[in-house]
């Protein structure tokens, strides 16, 4: 039974794998890559596009304009009036949304099949028609404000997490939340977002991806009419961000909020991530995340701390390998009410400790490569996932050809892989452990 | 991040299906049970659903929390097997098993592979028939139960949706948390968790549906393996309820920057002749969305949330119309006065014609493209088996959408909305505002 945390954390488990013999991929002659996802059962797209610009790549003191901008996005062009984008949409049966992270912006409308092309003519057209007025850019700036209200100021578990990233990243720009700071989201101008969107939106800075009823000559067809003339930005530069120094001291925050019911205990150290012909270690991360955290009965730290001690009510490890710099790797321990967060750190640290002299437990193993096979399985069920998953990996420095050989790297791991990425990244001089507390003394307002 | 979100209550009113991309079949097995069916080889798995009526209303007196902490047993172990070999055995299959309640079913939701379904639905035959309710699962699990029900009293979210279920279903089980409090939870023995289980599922309160890798013979031939060792009757079911509301403004205090608002009065059910006017006129004043009237005046032209809706929320037992936003403390009234106005200007004024027109064209083309996964379709057909909707219904659910005229809509407009009865809950420090009862 682990539902009952998945508000409260909002991690990310290790990524699942994917079919391949869907997929047919180009590229344009102006740089935009194409991938193509097929599956006829229904009468269905999902067109994507994806721009490889982040919340990492904003310039200092603008944090936030990455998210900004992609609300903007939808405010009208020379020819559409702001909001006529999402009404088109509709108009035809369909929806529309967009979403931003570290590395990618990502822009995408679920519809009937046979509209793909008014969604393309209509998504080429914003990537350099966009247009906005002083009322317009105003107001979005309030939305995102109650966003950031909404998903940050109102959770203490979110801000907590925003403190510990910060803590984690020395150089990284990963420090700074997606949403932006929020001084510095409050004093952001229409200026910063064209300025962005000028350097950041182009052909060669894009990936489209296209899943459903369609065929692959059809796409390439339909993108080279609407995408095709947009010339490529020849201004646009390598994403050589900031990297991490050496990290030689461990970092420890506590934070108290009287609205924290259930304290927990949480460490990350910083990780490798799944580079372009190099993806063995952050597979063997994979399979250590699932061994130590995965499905509680029989995880290394479930059986540990909650089935053979009373320890906790709830631990994870988690591992997000998609990223084009340094990620992380984590724990989360959530005590059971008479355990203090000392003592959840050091049964964490004791269970740690045997974990690299018992070493991986082989059957186990096993479990969790037939479960990878099975999900290639499984995921031909959803192509919008598997879109997710190309396009994830596309933005964040990887090929499709990592993309695809990405499942038999998980199943070659052995146990000797695992422990020597135990050993490298559990180190606590790249680590933050962080305690989150209830104020006290503090009366409980309901 | 996305743009804008979406509900998080299970218990949304599922949007009706309409033309049907898929052939469905009833599948009766020998020993009388039904099964909704679509066959869909493409892909070697299978989505099986199964939902059993009544769910968490149908905790005894005193017992409340009952059947929520059953559902989280049903995976921790059953005949031979203890938590960690039914982990095991299932995760040797690949195969997986969700157990989940809500105030209206308890509900499973099973995805098993072609080449080892026989062992798959063995596995899952354990977990509903041959649960062991271990004293230590038992204890394990209510201790994870019991951690949430403390962290939603201080969630403003949690808060305001019990304040508010409170307020309208009263004694009703609906009016309270389905989780229950920390004290009926930890006074709730293992004969307690073993009567909810027989209280609730049962073959006469069951509902199934399957999609993927199986044909009507095989399903047939497995239902009785599967099920046919229920229970003959589940408990009975709680009385309807009829709801009333008053226009009032109650505040929760709690201090948190971001005020959260539920509001709403009776709404409409879905046997009811208007049931279709209403629901278009929902997704015209406030479903989610870019295009509501409301996301249109709180959020497009005001900025005072990130997202508002409303829905029309059919229980079994009570109809309800329902709406959500989050504003800063010192803008949420603003955002209540625009909602309160725009109540009262649909009663009085109802909607355009160009504004039925494009609904419609929504409604209608964006209804085929739910019917593109085996889990979600599964999910779709054990919906409508459970409203009590004929199996060709998604063939002239359109046709219905369509023949619902301006006048008809209009008319519906002034008898759902009532500026009278809309109730709010609001839970933050919401500045120029005070509870009005």
């Amino acid at each position: 039974m682990r539902r009952l945390f998945a508000c409260l954390m909002a991690m990310t488990f290790a990524t699942p794998v994917w079919a391949e013999d869907q997929v047919t991929t180009f590229m344009l002659d102006n740089g935009l890559e194409i991938v193509v996802i097929e599956d006829n059962r229904a009468p269905v797209v999902v067109n994507m596009l994806w721009y490889r610009v982040g919340s990492a790549d904003e310039p200092a003191g603008t944090s936030g304009i990455a998210h900004y901008l992609e609300h903007l996005m939808f405010k009208g062009t020379d020819t559409l009036a702001p909001g006529e984008f999402s009404a088109t949409v509709a108009a035809n049966g369909g929806t529309d949304n967009a979403f931003t992270s570290y590395d990618y912006t990502g822009y995408f409308q679920r519809i009937a099949a046979d509209r793909l092309e008014l969604m393309m003519q209509m998504e080429a057209d914003r990537m350099v028609n966009l247009k906005l007025t002083d009322d317009d850019w105003r107001t979005e700036r309030d939305v995102v404000n109650e966003e950031r209200n909404q998903r940050v100021e109102n959770n203490p578990g979110a801000l907590f997490g925003e403190q510990r990233r910060a803590a984690q990243y020395l150089n990284h720009r990963y420090g700074v939340p997606i949403i932006g700071w929020k001084d510095e989201v409050n004093a952001l101008t229409l200026d910063d977002a064209l300025e962005f969107y000028d350097r950041f939106y182009a052909p060669n800075n894009a990936v489209m991806v296209v899943a459903g009823d369609v065929e692959p000559d059809a796409v390439r067809a339909l993108a080279e009419t609407y995408f095709g003339p947009i010339p490529a930005n020849p201004d646009l530069r390598p994403r050589d961000r900031p990297q991490e120094p050496a990290q030689i001291a461990e970092r420890r925050l506590t934070f108290a909020d009287p609205r924290v019911s259930e304290p927990y205990v949480i460490r990350t150290y910083l990780a490798p991530e799944r580079d372009p012909g190099a993806q063995e270690e952050a597979a063997a991360l994979v399979m250590l995340s699932e061994l130590l955290g995965g499905e509680s009965a029989t995880s290394y730290l479930g059986r540990a701390l909650e089935f053979d001690t009373q320890t906790a009510v709830y631990t994870a490890a988690f591992y997000s390998g998609t990223s084009l710099d340094d990620t992380t790797f984590g724990f989360v321990v959530v005590p059971t009410p008479d355990v203090t967060l000392q003592e959840a750190e050091d049964a964490l640290d004791a269970a740690l400790a045997q974990f690299m002299v018992d070493g991986v437990d082989i059957d186990k193993l096993a479990r969790i490569k037939m479960q990878q096979r099975a999900s290639l399985t499984y995921g031909k069920d959803n192509v919008q996932s598997l879109a997710n998953r190309y396009g994830e990996a596309l933005t964040s420095g990887l090929t499709v050809e990592d993309v695809q050989a990405w499942p038999d790297i998980l199943q070659a791991v052995t146990p000797e892989d695992i422990m020597a990425a135990a050993e490298n990244v559990l180190d606590k001089r790249r680590s933050v452990t962080g305690w989150l507390t209830r104020s006290e003394p503090q009366e409980v307002t309901q | 991040m996305t743009r804008f979100f979406f509900a998080l209550c299970a218990t949304v009113l599922l949007t009706l299906p309409a033309r049907a991309a898929v052939d469905i079949q009833e599948v009766t097995s020998p020993g009388g049970i039904t099964a909704w069916l679509v066959e869909e080889p493409s892909i070697p798995f299978t989505a099986l659903e199964l939902r059993f009526r009544g769910g968490t209303s149908l905790d005894r007196d005193g017992k409340r929390g009952a059947v929520n902490l059953m559902t989280g047993l049903l995976e921790e172990g059953s005949a031979d097997l203890d938590s960690r070999g039914f982990a095991v055995a299932r995760d040797n299959l690949a195969a997986s098993f969700d157990f989940d309640s809500y105030d209206d079913a308890v509900s499973v939701s099973a995805r098993f592979l072609s080449e080892n379904r026989e062992e798959a639905l063995a596995l899952l035959r354990k977990a509903l028939i041959e649960p062991r309710f271990d004293q230590t699962a038992m204890d394990r699990v209510r201790a994870q139960v019991l951690a949430s029900i403390r962290s939603d009293l201080k969630d403003p979210d949690e808060i305001a949706s019990d304040a508010f279920n409170a307020i309208i279903y009263g004694d009703h089980p609906y009016g309270s948390n389905e989780a229950g409090t920390v004290e009926t939870v930890s006074a709730l023995t293992r004969d307690d968790i073993v009567q909810a289980h027989q209280d609730t599922m049962a073959l006469d309160n069951l509902y199934v549906s399957a999609v993927g890798d199986i044909t009507a013979a095989e399903l047939g031939a497995l239902l009785d393996d599967l099920l046919g060792a229920l229970p003959a009757e589940a408990a009975p079911m709680p009385p309807r309820l009829d709801i009333t509301t008053e226009a009032d403004i109650t505040i929760v205090p709690f201090e948190t920057p971001q005020s959260v608002a539920v509001f709403g009065h009776r709404g409409i059910d879905q046997d009811h002749p208007d049931f279709f006017a209403a629901f278009i006129l929902n997704n015209i004043f406030g479903a989610s969305g870019f295009e509501s009237r409301l996301m249109d005046e709180v959020r497009e032209k005001r900025g005072l949330t990130y997202g508002i809706y409303t829905f029309l929320m059919s229980k079994d037992l009570a109809e309800t119309m329902v709406g959500r936003l989050a504003s800063a403390n010192g803008r949420i009234a603003e955002a209540v006065d625009v909602i309160q106005s725009e109540w009262a200007r649909m009663q009085t004024e109802g909607v355009t014609a160009e504004e039925l027109a494009d609904a419609k064209t929504y409604l209608t083309g964006a209804y085929p493209l739910r019917f593109d996964g085996n889990g979600r379709i599964a999910n779709i057909l054990v919906g409508m088996q459970m409203t009590g909707l004929p199996i060709d219904y998604a063939e002239t659910r359109n046709d219905r959408i369509n023949a619902v005229s301006l006048e008809e809509i209009n008319r519906v407009a002034s008898e759902l909305m009532q500026p009278d009865a809309l109730q709010f809950v609001i839970v933050g420090q919401p500045e120029g505002l005070s509870s009005t009862n």
